[in-house]
């Protein structure tokens, strides 16, 4: 059972850790204002939600692991806010996405 | 151990973030890689905490996230009072 915990915590910490890395070469690579955000999501969902998964496997039920579940909780309200907020603002301020095969 | 390699990968990939906050062509982008530099932040001091055998540090992260949140609307309501022009 010690085992199992060490072993599943470290198997979502690398995880967690290759889609962060993932998310912000996306970052670098993708065209577009609108496609970067895309790459942004990727960190704030799924980076987020395996690093803290791991963490809360590791520390086990206690008051530690409660105030690590209010980081997803709290990221799950923010992150469409905010970027909902950039694509609206880009898109008003006159910036169009680029489509790859436009009429 | 483990903990240091993932606090190494943190560091490459806000490397990436502040590649494209310094070189992006409009201020949308660097408002979003700010913000996720802010949420990568938060998640590095988390990890710092159980690093060293400190998980007090869960808190800080916490309100890092809120603040990182009101931050990012406050610029963009900045933006929105200078009007609607191609920036």
């Amino acid at each position: 059972m010690e085992y199992l915990i060490q072993y599943s915590s470290i198997f979502f910490l690398f995880l967690g850790c290759f889609f962060i890395l993932s998310g912000s070469i996306g970052l670098i690579k993708l065209p577009d204002v609108f496609s970067r955000i895309h790459a942004a999501g990727l960190i704030d969902t799924l980076g987020t939600g395996f690093v803290i998964l791991a963490l809360i496997i590791y520390s086990g039920f206690s008051l530690v692991s409660l105030k690590l579940f209010l980081i997803p909780l709290f990221i799950l309200f923010t992150s469409p806010i905010s970027s909902h907020a950039i694509s609206l603002f880009a898109y008003e301020s006159g910036h169009k996405p680029k489509a790859k095969n436009k009429k | 151990m483990i903990f240091f390699i993932a606090l190494a990968s943190f560091g490459l990939s806000i490397v990436f973030c502040i590649y494209r906050a310094v070189k992006g062509p409009s201020p949308f982008d660097r408002i979003l890689s700010i913000s996720s530099i802010g949420t990568i932040m938060a998640l590095g001091i988390a990890v710092h905490g159980f690093a060293f055998n400190r998980p007090d540090f869960i808190d800080i992260a916490l309100m890092y996230i809120l603040l990182n949140f009101l931050g990012t609307i406050a610029i963009l309501k900045f933006y929105k009072m200078k009007g609607n022009k191609k920036i």
